[in-house]
């Protein structure tokens, strides 16, 4: 690994936001160093990176279990009501052959939010345990949370537009269950922490390897 | 030729000149160093104004008409975040309002203000500030997702009742295209490094 050469180890620090490489300063505990370019604050790494992710994610998870369980939408015709979670709209959705928008929300409500929640939880403990293990697809599972992230919202506008919509007054009506608002949570969450977890720490563990042998 | 960390693994790497529509990548993991657009600040102004135009119709006229009987039930983009709020949903109609209506009109003007100025040489009052924030906003501007939700929608009760679409519906459509084609055509390296030139010949 000739010529591998991090910004960290060469006391160079990337600005977070535009990129400009600056060369840190040394300073007081109570000073912080400054883009010349942008005026961010300039940082080697994310701050509190892990356990604010560590943060997001458990909220996140906790966020989970209400959003599965209580109904997305109640809907009133003609005096009576059905709830509907995002499971129970799946169903629906594969019963009365419309597959291709059952998929669609199956996998943007349901296997989105949990392939999310299982990567970063893997990233954080393999970055915490310095595994060094396939650095590059750890960094690849990464970007694929956070290009994959935002379209979890969907559902959120499908009862939105709902709610619009159908407002007959006495024949029908939809109205947002309470799994909506934590629905919401977790995608919000999900996108935070995805946001506050660094990559660069993924690669630190190789680095600091490469510097004790 | 010049050096560039990579913000994915932090490696260092030299950059060569690149040409128009070359791509820089990381030598170590891969990711994205620099991607040169042609014409990027030019484009984008024009994507902007279309953008800001469309933008406008696509609020201000009916979206989407719900046929039942003779009585036609018409609501616009903000009627659902109304309703959400008056259900008692606040935080929920204030986070579709914040992605769907004030991230995409701030994401336009704020580019209109940081590159028309730009494009006459000038740097425009607090413009580094702003353009920061832009770079926050990117990824809570979510009017391609609520496309999807719209597609759903529709399907799910395209059997029910009879839709009928609004102008603005068409306008919508015209928005989506332009945001697409602009974080295309937009080079933030390219904007951040002719901000950070003019800034520095000002002083």
């Amino acid at each position: 690994m000739q010529g591998e050469v991090t910004a960290r180890r060469a006391g160079l620090v990337a600005c977070h936001v535009c990129h400009l490489l600056c060369r840190m300063p040394r300073q007081g505990p109570r000073e912080h160093a400054v883009c010349p370019r942008c005026g961010s604050a300039l940082h080697r790494r994310k701050v509190d990176s892990i356990n604010r992710t560590w943060a997001l994610l458990i909220a996140a998870a906790i966020c989970y279990i209400p959003a599965n369980l209580f109904p997305m939408t109640v809907v009133y015709a003609l005096g009576q009501s059905q709830a509907d979670t995002i499971m129970s709209g799946v169903i629906y959705f594969l019963q009365t052959g419309m597959w291709p928008i059952g998929l669609v929300i199956f996998v943007a409500s349901v296997f989105v939010p949990m392939m999310k929640l299982a990567i970063l939880c893997f990233l954080l403990i393999s970055v915490q345990r310095r595994s060094r293990w396939r650095p590059l697809d750890r960094t690849r599972l990464y970007r694929l949370t956070e290009l994959v992230g935002r379209w979890s919202m969907v559902d959120v506008y499908v009862v939105t537009l709902l709610v619009a919509m159908i407002k007959l007054g006495v024949l029908a009506s939809i109205e947002a269950g309470p799994a909506a608002p934590f629905f919401a949570a977790v995608v919000v969450l999900t996108i935070f922490a995805a946001e506050s977890f660094d990559p660069r720490l993924i690669w630190d563990n190789l680095e600091d390897d490469h510097v004790k042998s | 030729m010049h050096v560039i960390a990579c913000h994915e693994c932090d490696l260092l790497n030299r950059v060569p000149h690149l040409p128009a529509r070359g791509v820089a990548c990381c030598a170590r993991c891969g990711g994205v160093l620099l991607r040169p657009k042609p014409d990027s600040i030019d484009r984008s102004l024009a994507l902007v104004c279309a953008g800001l135009i469309l933008y406008v119709a696509a609020n201000s006229f009916p979206f989407l008409g719900l046929k039942s009987g003779s009585l036609v039930n018409e609501t616009t983009l903000a009627t659902g975040v109304r309703l959400l709020y008056d259900q008692g949903l606040r935080g929920l109609a204030a986070l579709v309002a914040i992605t769907c209506l004030v991230v995409p009109a701030v994401e336009l003007i704020t580019l209109l203000y940081v590159l028309l100025p730009l494009k006459l040489n000038r740097v425009a009052w607090q413009a580094p500030r702003l353009f920061r924030l832009l770079g926050h906003l990117k990824s809570w501007s979510m009017l391609d997702v609520f496309t999807l939700g719209i597609l759903v929608t529709l399907v799910k009760l395209g059997h029910m009742v009879e839709i009928v679409p609004g102008i603005s519906v068409w306008a919508f459509g015209g928005l989506i295209v332009v945001l697409a084609a602009l974080s295309a055509a937009l080079d933030r390296h390219e904007v951040w490094e002719r901000l950070g030139a003019l800034t520095c010949k000002a002083r």
